[in-house]
C-alpha cells in the first residue's frame, strides 16, 4: 500500500485515545516558555541547538530546491550540469512541453486529481462531521462499540482491502471509472475521530438545548447551529482528506487502466517507468513533479491554522 | 447528553451515522470478509488448459502455499529490517527535533516547523521519485557534494538501498510527526518545567526526564501509526527498483501481493498473503500498545 494513505488517515498521534478532551488542547502560547531558562543557557549550547535545526531544515528543503533547479534545465543540461549547477533557463519551454505532451494529458491528470481530491474530500469531511457530531452529542444503543469499530478502522492496512475492493468493483462494473477511486476515499475514520473532538470543543450542549426548547428539529439544529460552529473542523478534516486523496497512488494504480482517468501521481509514475528507455522523459517527470507539489504546498502554507489544529487535536489526549 | 430525548431525537443519531457506516461496511467490512472468503479458494485450469478454469475449495491451502514460498518469507524479512531502521529513525528523529524546537534555546520556531512539515506536501510517490533522482550519480547534487570531499557513496548499492529507502520515507514524514510531538509538548504545564529548572535540572535533563515522559501517549501512538504504515511498504521500493538491482519485484509483502494478484492473477494467494499482513499489523499494534501502556504506567 502506499504507506502514505493509512498514515494520513491516522494522522495525529493521540488519535486512538478513548475519551478526547479538547479542553486540554494546547492552549499555552508559544512565547510563554521562551524567556524561561534562557539566561542560564550558554551561548555555545544555543548555537549547537540552532545549528542542528538549520542542518535539518537544509535536509528537508534541499530536495524541493533541487527539483526547482532541475525544472529550469533542458534534458541535456540536466546531465551536463547536474545538482545545483545552472544550465540555460528553460523552465517555460519545459512547462510548455509538459502541458502539450500527448495532447495535454498532464492537464487532464491535474484535473482528475482535483476532482478526486476536492469532491472526495468535501464529501468525506461532511460524512465524517455528521458521524462525529452524532457520537458526541447523542446517546444511542451500541454507541461505544460502534465508536471502537471506527477507531479500529483507522488501523486497518489499506492493502488488505484494496485487492478485494478491486474484485468487487470489477463485478459491479466500477473498475476503471471515477467512482472506483472516489468512493473508497469517502470513508475516513480518523475524520470521525477529529469531528467528535471538535464537536465537543466547539458546539456547546446548552445552545442546542435552548434551540430545542424553541422547537427546532434535530436536523435544523445541525444545519443552522452546529454546522456553522464546526466550520473550522470541516476545514481541518477536509485538508486531511484532501492530502490523503492527492497523495493516493496505490488505489488508482489498482483500479484504473485508462490513462485519461489517472490522477497526477499515477500519470507521473507511468512516465517515470519509461525513463530508462527514453531519457527525454526525465524532464517531463521533473517538471510534472514540481507542478504536482504546488497545490498542496499552497494549501499547507495558506491553511496552517487548520492542519496545526488537526495535529494538535490528535497530539493531546 | 440530554435526558429529554424525544422520539425525533432517537432516530436522529441513526440518520447522522448512517452514511458513514454504510460506506464503512461497503469499503472496509465487506472487502475484508471477501478477502477471507477468497483466500479459501483457488482457480484451477481444467485439464488441457482449454475450457477455462474452475474454482476449488482449498481450505488453508493458499496460506501454506504462500508461507512455503521463500520469496514471500523473504519479503517479511525485508520489511522487518526496514522497520528496524525506519521506526527508530523516524520516531527518534521527530522527537529530537520537537524537543530541540521546544527548547528555550531555539530561534525562529515557526519557520523550522514549516520547513520540516513542507515535505509532507509532496505525494509519497513523487517523494520517492525525487529521492531516486537524488541518488542517481549523473543527476545528484549529493554525489557532487561528496566528490568535493573526495568521497563517494553508492545509494543504490545492495547494502545501502535499505537506508536510502528509509530516508525517502522519513523525509516525507519526519516533520509531520515532529509537529504532533511539538503540539503535545506545548501542553506540558509551564510550572512543571520551571520547577525542574529551579531544582537545577539542565535543559537536556528537563527534556529527557520531564518533557519526554509527559508526552508518552503521543510517542506510543506515533510509533503505532509509523509501524502500521511501514509494514505496508510499497511505493519506495517500487520506485527504487528501477535503479537498484538488489530489489526484486516481490521485495516487500505488499509488492508480493500486488504481483500475485495483477501479474499472476492468483487472487487466492494474494488474499491469503494480505490477510497475513493484516494479522502481522494487528500483532504489532497489540505489542506496541501493550509496551506503551506499561511505559505509561511506569
Amino acid at each position: 500500500m502506499s504507506s502514505t494513505d493509512t498514515r494520513t488517515r491516522s494522522a495525529a498521534s493521540g488519535a486512538v485515545e478513548k475519551d478526547p478532551q479538547p479542553s486540554v488542547r494546547a492552549t499555552r502560547s508559544r512565547t510563554t516558555r521562551s524567556g524561561g531558562g534562557a539566561t542560564a543557557t550558554s551561548f555555545s549550547s544555543r548555537a549547537a541547538v540552532n545549528t542542528v535545526l538549520v542542518i535539518m531544515a537544509l535536509y528537508t528543503l534541499m530536495p524541493l530546491t533541487w527539483l526547482l533547479f532541475a525544472a529550469t534545465k533542458d534534458n541535456s543540461d540536466l546531465f551536463a550540469h547536474p545538482g545545483f549547477e545552472l544550465g540555460d533557463f528553460n523552465l517555460f519551454s519545459n512547462l510548455d512541453r509538459l502541458f502539450s505532451y500527448d495532447h495535454g494529458i498532464f492537464a487532464t491528470w491535474l484535473g482528475n486529481s482535483m476532482l478526486y481530491s476536492v469532491v472526495g474530500a468535501a464529501a468525506s469531511a461532511f460524512i465524517s462531521l455528521l458521524a462525529g457530531y452524532a457520537f458526541d452529542k447523542y446517546v444511542f444503543p451500541l454507541k461505544n462499540k460502534l465508536y471502537a469499530v471506527v477507531l479500529l478502522g483507522i488501523l486497518v492496512p489499506s492493502t488488505v482491502v484494496s485487492l478485494p475492493m478491486y474484485l468487487m468493483a470489477s463485478k459491479v462494473g466500477l473498475v476503471n471509472t471515477y467512482w472506483a477511486v472516489l468512493i473508497p476515499g469517502l470513508v475516513n475514520p480518523f475524520g470521525v475521530y477529529l469531528a467528535r473532538v471538535f464537536s465537543e470543543g466547539y458546539v456547546p450542549g446548552e445552545t442546542l438545548e435552548a434551540a430545542r426548547m424553541d422547537g427546532a428539529s434535530e436536523i435544523r439544529l445541525f444545519r443552522s447551529i452546529s454546522l456553522p460552529m464546526m466550520a473550522p473542523a470541516f476545514m481541518t478534516i477536509f485538508l486531511f482528506s484532501f492530502t490523503g486523496s492527492w497523495n493516493n497512488f496505490f488505489l488508482p494504480l489498482v483500479m484504473l487502466n485508462d490513462s485519461s482517468k489517472y490522477p497526477v501521481t499515477l500519470g507521473i509514475y507511468n512516465w517515470n517507468q519509461t525513463v530508462s528507455q527514453y531519457p527525454e522523459f526525465y524532464q517531463l517527470v521533473i517538471t510534472g513533479s514540481l507542478i504536482s507539489v504546488i497545490p498542496l504546498a499552497i494549501a499547507f502554507l495558506g491553511l496552517q491554522r487548520y492542519w496545526r489544529s488537526g495535529l494538535t487535536a490528535g497530539a493531546v489526549k | 447528553m440530554s435526558s429529554r430525548l424525544g422520539r425525533g431525537q432517537r432516530s436522529t443519531p441513526a440518520l447522522f451515522i448512517a452514511p458513514f457506516f454504510l460506506l464503512f461496511i461497503a469499503v472496509m467490512i465487506v472487502p475484508i470478509g471477501y478477502a477471507i472468503w477468497m483466500s479459501l479458494f483457488r482457480e484451477e485450469s481444467s485439464g488441457l488448459g482449454f475450457g477455462g478454469s474452475h474454482t476449488v475449495f482449498t481450505g488453508l491451502g493458499n496460506y501454506t502455499r504462500a508461507l512455503g514460498d521463500s520469496v514471500f518469507r523473504d519479503s517479511f524479512l525485508h520489511v522487518a529490517l526496514y522497520c528496524l531502521v525506519y521506526i527508530p529513525l523516524m520516531v527518534g528523529g521527530a522527537l529530537a527535533l520537537a524537543l530541540l524546537v521546544d527548547s528555550a534555546m531555539a530561534r525562529a520556531k515557526k519557520f523550522f516547523q514549516l520547513a520540516y512539515f513542507l515535505p509532507h506536501a509532496v505525494p509519497g510517490m513523487i517523494a520517492a521519485i525525487i529521492w531516486v533522482y537524488l541518488y542517481t550519480p549523473s543527476l545528484s547534487p549529493i554525489t557532487q557534494f561528496l566528490k568535493t570531499f573526495g568521497t563517494s557513496w553508492d545509494f543504490l548499492g545492495n547494502d545501502a538501498v535499505l537506508f536510502s529507502m528509509a530516508n525517502a520515507a522519513a523525509w516525507q514524514w519526519i516533520g509531520y510527526n515532529m509537529v504532533i510531538f511539538y503540539a503535545a509538548l506545548q501542553a506540558v504545564p509551564r510550572e512543571t518545567l520551571e520547577a525542574a529548572l529551579v531544582d537545577g535540572a539542565g535543559h537536556f535533563r528537563t527534556a529527557v526526564a520531564v518533557k519526554l515522559p509527559m508526552i508518552r501517549s503521543s510517542v506510543v501512538l506515533t510509533m503505532l501509526f509509523t509501524a502500521v504504515g511501514a509494514i505496508q511498504l510499497f511505493t519506495e521500493p517500487e520506485i527504487l527498483r528501477a535503479k537498484a538491482p538488489s530489489l526484486a519485484p516481490e521485495w516487500s509483502p505488499t509488492m508480493y501481493i500486488y504481483q500475485a494478484a495483477f501479474s499472476k492473477h492468483d487472487y487466492g494467494t494474494a488474499a491469503a498473503a494480505s490477510l497475513m499482513l493484516a494479522v502481522l499489523g494487528a500483532l504489532l499494534s497489540f505489542v506496541i500498545t501493550k509496551f506503551g501502556n506499561r511505559w505509561k504506567e511506569a
